[in-house]
């Protein structure tokens, strides 16, 4: 307990540093005592490495598709190869990295802190989920090394019964990336329905609790819908079922139907823990209790269950019935009310709260801004006329991008930087932070921005060349993705110095009042000695600044003394003798 | 691994949530017994969630094509041996009485009965792969196959060159139960008793399978009699002469088919052998057809012959027809087998821990888990009976 | 004091009362209630199989259908203890079919409507293999 410091009124909490036999990262040593860990924290460990090499994988590949368009006949490849990159830029960032990312490497991590659990309920799945997940990035490779892919990241029939590309090795990939999700969002599931300590109520829970939960309940409910699909595609290769193939009176609409069945929800898998880790980082740097707690809980759920409802917006013109695209254009719109209950209640958040400009917010705030632009211009997807004009351009392309990367990518980014001091005890180069931020936005509207106009002009998604008209802009996208790539260059780097040469971070170096400040940073390996109290996890009132060791602590008002009377010697109820 | 032992071994905070013995079977994250067998249920409950949904996707494709096309289906269907498919929805019925029967046994600590039961539910389920054995090398004989593969020709249903699928099928399985045997033997043998206690029940399990392939055999040759009575009345001459027909059938077609009541003379002869049971009711079919095309009846006279098989068209067995069927057939079947495979995996485990006694009244929740899949497996398998076998 | 420790003296304590005491959280089901539950399904599979030698028609489906939902309702409740689990648990597996229903309805009702501009592929019967 820190000594010298003084707050009048209260006792000073404050866990201070774990020791090395305490310590998550250092309490065994060895390859092995990682590679066999059941400790959740090491797994999201190894689950950030893994999906960092994932990203960087799809974003040289991303980088190589803009060099390529740098001139209007491609500079790099042949339409074919163009064809192959652009197929494994999409399937790895979806199926390896956007839907992993944030539930199983930041997930896994926080999950049981943030609930005030010891593990999660099925720690020997939450490992094998993890080597699920290596599996189907090998069978991605080994597509990769074999004869590539070129169906595009969603493999629509019947192209992909007919391509000579490895198809097979891919979907089982995916088949196989499906199961280690879906283990995922089960543990999770059970992990916050049964495991929740004393006094954590479903409406005590931080808002990334809710967030990772209603994640889970679609990995649960629409990813074996995706993997009986992929199966039957696989089957429709090898044996010619003919439940998608025309050839044998197969429908096309079908495979679709499907596919996005899982597809769209998955959508949801990707930007919903997103808005859980906007929802903390918000409310722990403006220092202000969340603004609508229940209201960004419950649009959480929401968004998860009306996902389920709106897949048929990705098929327009794809064949569908007239009538079938009218009831899915009309309840595409009941998405966008609880994604901007969300945006209003952030914003209403950090209205008078005082906004410390961290690493972690300025991500935040950049989340905000592109994330409104990702889903605004989502409504025009969702309309059905103006999608007859847009489906299937630069502007699917620039919409989905500001979703998923100005979404989903940047608040990974945050909340990497917001929960990097806990996960590795060592604060990063504020500055250094705040630039690779700045970095990120700029590239990121020059890359997307100019795509928006592409695409209205008319200029399809998916091809190798392009008419010399839209030279400019595709210019332009190109050297955003430059900086962007750069940028993410500076995070990374800002980040593995501090591993080096950081300061020591105090448990509490936010201000945050969620469970995991309350342990030491890095966590010890039991997260907790025993179970701890748990209050209104968005109650700023009793953390305080403490000047002297530039740290947050929890002040706990003073107790009065319990009074000195001796207790009787007889128990009170002596007479029931148990 | 290193953090759990470290967590147990030299815990320096001995206190953190250990303010009682944890009991062996309850892992160290878990406060209560109850807690963890409840994580586990909820946690097992959701797995069928996935499930269910997993099925989801056959039966949606199931349910577009029957609309599409409904003659196919109803066509198809009759290749179909009704009484297999009972059988084996009876079997696997049985199987989830023992399986739940097994559950209670792990609640009271019946070991002898558990592991007794565990073995019967096993069994049942490997009788009811025999019997699939049965159904499916049937099939392939014929060519029934998915839509790529399909090469069933009406007038010549059995392949001369087709490879014997049910030994090829067979083959793992006699393995799996000679090794067993072996094993068995051998840990008689070195006196361990632990071993022979487990492989015991695990022989017999093995030698299941075969008796569900007797089972199969013996039901088909039981719609034999059945059809020398419904098949066909004056095809009786041509039957005594000619019951070697496997043989003969390709030689002798163009003769037999003037000879026959119908051009399907091959047929009506193949249908009377026993390996060819679901061919009658099709004979029935293309029986009414031919009425219907010469004139014989005039039209929907629906007393004796299902309305609907009139009504099919004839040349629904081509691979874009009733492939497609049999693409879903094999998909969904296919599929459920693959899970009781996976079923019968987790059995075997339960049954040597059953052995090892390791359930009690507080740690019962595997056989619980265990039983639960194994019910939706029945379960699946209530729809997929009637879907497929019973369309009339 | 632990469950376990409690359990264990509640054990001694009953002996051999009737069931459920002792049990804690466990619930052993009664035999005879299984047993019946085992004889209405085989009942009913013969009745299915009965059912369909008749022609009812377009009912047919919703007859067959009908009963194989009532036994599948006996497995849920007895055989996989529905009956006296948590409600909780009851609720996400009936959840499970509410989004099969959505899928299943959504993708048919899409199919039936395009259906008729569905021209579909029409090879011949198999005749080749013959010799």
């Amino acid at each position: 307990m820190s000594a010298g410091l003084n707050i009048p009124g209260g006792t000073v909490r404050d866990p201070g540093f774990p020791t090395e036999r305490e310590n998550y990262l250092t309490n065994s040593k060895g390859v092995l005592s990682w590679l066999f860990t059941l400790d959740h924290k090491r797994i999201g460990v190894m689950y950030l490495i893994g999906v960092t090499m994932a990203f960087a994988l799809g974003g040289l590949l991303a980088l190589a598709l803009r060099w390529h368009l740098l001139d209007p006949d491609g500079t790099l490849f042949t339409n074919n190869i163009y064809n192959q990159v652009f197929t494994l830029h999409g399937a790895i960032m979806v199926f390896l990295f956007i839907i992993p990312s944030i539930p199983a490497a930041l997930g896994n991590f926080l999950v049981p802190i943030m609930l005030g659990a010891k593990d999660v309920a099925f720690p020997r799945l939450n490992l094998s989920s993890f080597y699920l997940w290596i599996f189907g990035a090998i069978f991605f490779v080994m597509a990769l090394c074999a004869s590539g892919l070129d169906t595009g990241w969603t493999f629509y029939t019947p192209y992909s019964t007919t391509t000579d590309t490895s198809v097979i090795m891919a979907t089982l990939g995916a088949f196989i990336l499906g199961f280690s999700s879906i283990f995922t969002g089960l543990n999770f599931i059970v992990t916050i329905n049964t495991m929740r300590p004393p006094g954590m109520t479903w409406f005590r829970m931080p808002l990334f609790l809710w967030a990772t939960y209603a994640t889970s309940i679609i990995q649960v409910l629409a990813t074996p819908v995706l993997g009986i699909t992929l199966l039957l595609l696989v089957a429709e290769r090898t044996m010619h079922i003919g439940i998608f193939d025309p050839e044998y009176n197969g429908d096309p609409v079908t495979y679709q139907h499907f596919f996005w069945f899982y597809s769209h929800p998955a959508v949801y898998i990707m930007i919903l823990p997103a808005f859980g880790i906007i929802s903390e980082i918000i409310s722990v740097h403006s220092h202000k209790h969340i603004f609508g707690y229940r209201f960004i809980a419950y649009s959480s759920i929401a968004i998860a269950l009306l996902g389920f409802l709106v897949w048929g917006h990705h098929m327009f013109t794809a064949g569908m019935s007239d009538m079938t695209t009218i009831i899915f254009s009309a309840l595409t719109f009941t998405v966008s009310v609880p994604s901007a209950i969300k945006v209003f209640n952030w914003l209403a958040t950090m209205y008078k709260g005082s906004i410390s400009l961290t690493t972690p917010m300025c991500y935040a705030i950049s989340f905000i801004f592109l994330f409104t632009i990702g889903g605004l211009t989502g409504l025009h997807l969702g309309t059905l006329a103006t999608d007859q004009h847009l489906h299937d351009t630069y502007f699917v392309v620039a919409h989905f991008h500001y979703v998923m990367v100005g979404g989903t990518l940047v608040a990974f980014l945050g909340g990497l930087f917001h929960w990097w001091p806990k996960m590795f005890g060592r604060m990063y180069n504020e500055n250094g932070g705040r630039f690779s931020a700045f970095l990120v936005f700029l590239g990121f509207n020059l890359t997307f921005l100019p795509q928006f106009i592409l695409g209205s002009r008319g200029m399809p998604r998916r091809y190798a060349t392009y008419d010399p008209e839209f030279a400019t802009l595709h210019t332009a996208s190109t050297h955003g993705a430059l900086i962007l790539g750069i940028g993410l260059l500076v995070a990374l780097i800002v980040l593995l110095m501090s591993l080096v040469r950081g300061k020591k971070a105090s448990a509490n170096p936010w201000g945050g009042a969620t469970l995991e400040w309350n342990c030491t940073s890095p966590p010890p390996f039991y997260n907790f000695e025993r179970a701890p109290a748990v209050g209104d996890p968005y109650d700023f009132h009793s953390i305080e600044w403490d000047e002297e060791n530039e740290r947050y602590v929890t002040v706990d008002p003073e107790r009065k003394i319990a009074p000195e009377e001796e207790p009787t010697t007889e128990p009170a109820h002596a007479d029931k003798k148990h | 691994m290193s953090t759990n032992d470290a967590d147990t071994a030299t815990d320096p905070h001995g206190d953190h949530g250990h303010d009682h013995e944890h009991p062996a079977f309850l892992a160290h994250h878990f406060d209560t017994p109850e807690q963890q067998y409840d994580s586990g249920k909820l946690g097992m409950w959701v797995f069928l969630v996935t499930e269910v949904l997993f099925f989801s996707g056959m039966f949606c494709a199931y349910a577009i094509f029957r609309m599409l096309r409904p003659e196919v289906f109803e066509g198809c269907s009759q290749f179909l041996n009704t009484t297999l498919g009972a059988i084996n929805t009876g079997v696997l019925l049985f199987s989830s009485l023992t399986m739940a029967w097994a559950v209670r046994c792990a609640q009271t600590e019946e070991y002898k009965k558990l592991t007794t039961l565990i073995a019967t539910t096993l069994s049942c389920a490997m009788i009811f792969l025999g019997v699939k054995a049965i159904e499916y090398s049937h099939k392939w004989e014929m060519g029934l196959l998915p839509a790529g593969m399909f090469s069933y020709d009406p007038a010549h249903p059995h392949h001369a060159d087709a490879p014997n699928y049910l030994l090829w099928i067979c083959l793992p399985f006699a393995l799996i139960f000679l090794g067993t045997l072996i094993w068995l033997i051998s840990s008689i043998v070195k006196g361990n008793k632990f071993q022979t206690a487990c492989l015991k029940p695990l022989t017999i399990v093995a030698f299941s399978f075969f008796i569900g392939i007797g089972l199969g055999t013996i039901l088909e040759s039981g719609n034999k009699g059945e059809s020398h009575s419904t098949a066909s009345d004056s095809t009786e001459h041509i039957e005594s002469a000619d019951h070697s027909s496997e043989i003969a059938s390709v030689g002798h077609s163009p003769e037999s088919s003037q000879g026959g009541h119908t051009e399907y003379g091959v047929m009506e002869r193949l249908a009377v052998d026993a390996t060819n049971s679901g061919l009658k009711n099709e004979l029935k079919a293309l029986d009414a057809q031919s009425e219907l095309a010469t004139g014989t009846v005039v039209l929907d006279h629906s007393t004796d012959v299902d309305a609907t098989i009139k009504r099919a068209p004839r040349d629904f067995l081509t691979p874009s027809r009733a492939g497609v069927f049999f693409s879903i057939y094999y998909c969904m079947t296919g599929i459920h087998a693959i899970h009781i495979l996976a079923g019968i995996g987790v059995l075997v485990w339960l049954l040597v821990r059953s052995v090892r006694q390791d359930f009690n009244r507080q740690y019962f929740g595997p056989v619980d888990y265990v039983g639960l899949y194994w019910h939706l497996v029945d379960l699946i398998w209530i729809y997929l009976f009637p879907l497929l076998y019973l369309i009339r | 004091m632990s469950a376990h420790d409690s359990a264990a003296n509640d054990h001694a304590v009953s002996g051999d009362h009737h069931e459920g005491d002792g049990y804690d959280f466990a619930h052993p089901m009664p035999l005879p209630m299984l047993f019946t539950v085992f004889a209405i399904l085989i009942a009913l599979t013969i009745t299915t199989v009965m059912q369909a030698s008749f022609d009812f028609g377009s009912y047919d489906v919703a007859i067959v259908m009908a009963i194989a939902t009532v036994k599948a309702i006996l497995v849920g409740l007895f055989f996989m203890h529905l009956l006296y689990d948590k409600p909780f648990n009851l609720a996400i597996f009936l959840s499970s079919f509410v989004f099969v229903g959505l899928f299943v309805i959504l993708t048919v009702s899409d199919s039936r409507l395009t259906s008729k501009d569905f021209i579909p592929v029409d090879d011949a019967v198999i005749t080749s293999t013959a010799e």
